[in-house]
C-alpha cells in the first residue's frame, strides 16, 4: 500500500472522528435537556411566576421579558443597521475615506467582548442619555435613568448591530447592477431606486440579518446585567421603561443564587430547554418566513 | 406619405470621457438625425458604449468618470449645469443588453416609470400599459398574465417588455445597448422588426456586435476604434464603400 493512501484513509478516519466528536456533543448536549427538562415543562411552568425563592411556580415573567427585550431590540437595530448599509452600499464608493472608517467601525464591533457592551450600556444608555431625558423632562424622581427594557434593547442592538450590517450589505450586493440602472435609466432618482427596487429585492437578506442577530442576542445575559435585567418581578413589565426579567439570566439565578439549588434543578433543565427553544422556534419562523418571500420573489 | 426631413436630434462636439486617468472617447463630435437608426459598431472596449451611455449620463454612476465637451439634445447641453439628470433620462428611455425586468409583475413592470411621474390614475396606467405593450409587440402574449410575474417570460419577451418599459415614460430617444446578443435568432428577428416599427416615433441609437444587424436596422452607421470614431455615414457605404481603411478591415470580419 503506498503512502498516498495511507495518508489518505488517515484523513478520512480523522474526519469522520471530528465529526461524530462534534454531533455526539450536540446531541448529548440537546437529548439530556430534552430528556431531563421536557418532563418538567408544565403548563404552571409557562404561565406561572416563580413562587418561594424560585424553588417553585414558573418562569413566565422570564419568558415574557426576553420576547419583549428580542423584539424592541429588532425594532431599533435591524433598521439602523439597515440605513448603514445602504448609505455603504448605495452612496458611497468602495475606496472612500468614510465607508472604509465605517467598516473599520463596524468591525472592530463584532470583537469587542459582550461584558463592555454591557458597560458601554450603562454609562451611555443609562446614565448618559437616560439622565439627559430625565433632566430634559424635568423629571424629579430617576424614569430613564436608571437600568430598564429599553437601555436593554438598544444595547443588545448596538452588540448586534455588525450582524445586521454584514448581511443586509451581502442582500444589497446581490441586486444585479443591470436592475438599478434599469430603474435609474426610468427617470428614477436614486433614493426611488432604492426604495422601490432594491430594498424590496433585499428583504430576505434584512430577515436574515433580524435572525442571525435575534439569534445572537437572545441568549446574551452579560450585555443586559447592568442595563436592565433584575432577579424577580413582582409584577410584568408594563413599559420600555421598566425592569424586567430574562431566561438566560434566570438560569443563572437558578443555579448559583438559590438557596437550595437541588431543589430548582428540575427548573433549571425546564428554563434552559425553553430558552433553546425560543430562539429556535424564533429563528425557524423567520427562515421559513425567508423561504416564502424568496419563492415568490422570483417566480 | 412625404419623405420625412431630416433633422439633427442629438449632436456631440468635441466630447471626450474620461475613467480615471483613462480616456475612454477621444473628442467625438457628431450628429444623429432625428427619427432614424443609427448603429454604434466597433470592437469591444471602442468606446460605442462608453458614447451611448453618455447620451443619458448613465456614465455619472461612475464615481471616477469625467466628460468634456458638448452634448446636445434638441439643441441643449445635457452636461450643462442647469440640466436635471432625471428629467433627462426620462426623456431619453434605455434599453440594457441583459435584459432585467424587476422581479414584479409585468403590469408593474410596464408601470413602473409612469408611477415615478406621479400617474396613479388605473384607467390612465391602464391604458399607458397597454399601449406600451401594443408598441412592444408583446400585447397579444402577455395580455392574459399582466399579473403574473414577469420573471417568468421568455428572454425575448423580457427585451420586449424592456422596451415596453422604457417607451411607457414617452421618451424621444431609446437607446439600445446590444439589445439582441442574448437572444436567439427569432426573438433577435422580432427585436428588430419591433426597432424598424418604433423609429416612426422615436430617435434610435443601437450599439451592435452583429454586422448584419446593422445593417437590416440602421440607416446610419458610426464605426469606433480605440475611444476615436473612426467613420460614420450611412449604412450602406460603411458596408459597401467604407472610406477608410479601418472600417472596411472591420466590416469585412478582417479583426475585432
Amino acid at each position: 500500500m503506498s503512502i498516498k493512501r495511507l495518508i489518505g484513509i488517515f484523513a478520512v478516519g480523522v474526519a469522520t472522528v471530528a465529526v461524530i466528536a462534534i454531533a455526539g456533543l450536540v446531541f448529548s448536549t440537546m437529548g439530556t435537556f430534552l430528556v431531563k427538562g421536557l418532563p418538567n415543562i408544565t403548563w404552571q411552568l409557562l404561565s406561572e411566576a416563580p413562587r418561594n425563592n424560585n424553588t417553585e411556580g414558573g418562569i413566565f415573567p422570564a419568558i415574557y421579558g426576553t420576547t419583549l427585550l428580542v423584539l424592541v431590540m429588532s425594532i431599533l437595530g435591524v433598521p439602523i443597521g439597515t440605513i448603514t448599509a445602504i448609505y455603504l452600499n448605495e452612496y458611497t464608493s468602495a475606496g472612500a475615506v468614510m465607508p472604509r472608517v465605517i467598516r473599520f467601525a463596524v468591525n472592530t464591533l463584532a470583537g469587542v467582548p459582550s461584558i463592555v457592551f454591557g458597560l458601554f450600556g450603562l454609562g451611555f444608555f443609562v446614565q448618559f442619555l437616560g439622565a439627559g431625558l430625565d433632566k430634559t423632562f424635568g423629571n424629579t424622581e430617576a424614569i430613564w435613568a436608571k437600568p430598564a427594557l429599553l437601555w436593554a434593547s438598544a444595547t443588545l442592538a448596538a452588540l448586534t448591530l455588525p450582524v445586521v450590517i454584514v448581511s443586509v450589505e451581502e442582500a444589497l450586493k446581490n441586486v444585479p447592477r443591470e436592475m438599478r440602472e434599469g430603474s435609474l435609466a426610468l427617470g428614477a432618482t436614486r433614493w426611488q431606486t432604492i426604495w422601490k427596487i432594491v430594498l424590496p429585492n433585499s428583504t430576505t437578506g434584512i430577515l436574515t440579518g433580524s435572525i442571525l442577530a435575534i439569534g445572537r442576542s437572545a441568549g446574551e445575559v452579560a450585555p443586559i446585567l447592568f442595563t436592565g435585567v433584575v432577579y424577580s418581578l413582582p409584577q410584568l413589565p408594563d413599559g420600555i421603561s421598566s425592569q424586567f426579567m430574562h431566561l438566560g439570566y434566570h438560569l443563572f439565578v437558578l443555579s448559583t443564587q438559590s438557596p437550595d439549588v437541588d431543589k430548582t434543578l428540575p427548573l433549571q433543565y425546564a428554563t434552559t430547554l425553553v430558552l433553546l427553544m425560543l430562539t429556535f422556534t424564533l429563528n425557524f419562523a423567520a427562515t421559513f418566513i425567508r423561504s416564502r418571500i424568496r419563492s415568490k420573489q422570483f417566480r | 406619405m412625404s419623405k420625412k426631413i431630416a433633422e439633427t436630434k442629438i449632436e456631440a462636439k468635441d466630447l471626450s470621457v474620461y475613467y480615471g486617468a483613462k480616456q475612454a472617447l477621444h473628442h467625438i463630435s457628431l450628429s444623429l438625425l432625428e427619427r432614424e437608426v443609427t448603429a454604434f459598431i466597433g470592437p469591444s472596449g471602442c468606446g460605442k458604449s462608453t458614447f451611448l451611455r453618455s447620451i443619458n449620463r448613465m456614465n455619472d454612476l461612475v464615481p471616477t468618470a469625467r466628460v468634456t465637451g458638448n452634448l446636445s439634445i434638441d439643441d441643449v447641453n445635457i452636461y450643462d449645469k442647469s440640466v436635471d439628470v432625471v428629467e433627462l433620462r426620462k426623456r431619453v428611455g434605455m434599453v440594457f443588453q441583459k435584459s432585467t425586468p424587476f422581479p414584479k409583475s409585468v403590469y408593474d413592470n410596464v408601470a413602473f416609470g409612469p408611477r415615478l411621474n406621479g400617474i396613479t390614475d388605473r384607467a390612465e396606467l391602464d391604458r399607458i400599459v397597454e399601449e406600451s405593450l401594443i408598441n412592444a409587440a408583446l400585447f397579444n402574449e402577455v395580455k392574459d398574465r399582466l399579473d403574473a410575474s414577469a420573471m417568468g417570460l421568455s428572454g425575448g419577451q423580457q427585451q420586449r417588455l424592456c422596451i415596453a418599459r422604457a417607451v411607457a415614460v414617452n421618451p424621444s430617444i431609446l437607446l439600445m445597448d446590444e439589445p439582441c446578443s442574448a437572444l436567439d435568432p427569432i426573438s433577435t428577428a422580432k427585436v428588430e422588426e419591433l426597432i424598424l416599427e418604433l423609429k416612426k416615433k422615436y430617435t434610435i441609437v443601437i450599439v451592435t456586435h452583429n454586422m448584419q444587424q446593422a445593417a437590416r436596422v440602421s440607416e446610419y452607421t458610426a464605426f469606433f476604434y480605440m475611444g476615436h470614431l473612426v467613420e460614420y455615414d450611412k449604412t450602406r457605404k460603411i458596408f459597401t464603400n467604407p472610406s477608410k481603411k479601418e472600417t472596411e478591415d472591420y466590416v469585412t470580419g478582417r479583426f475585432g
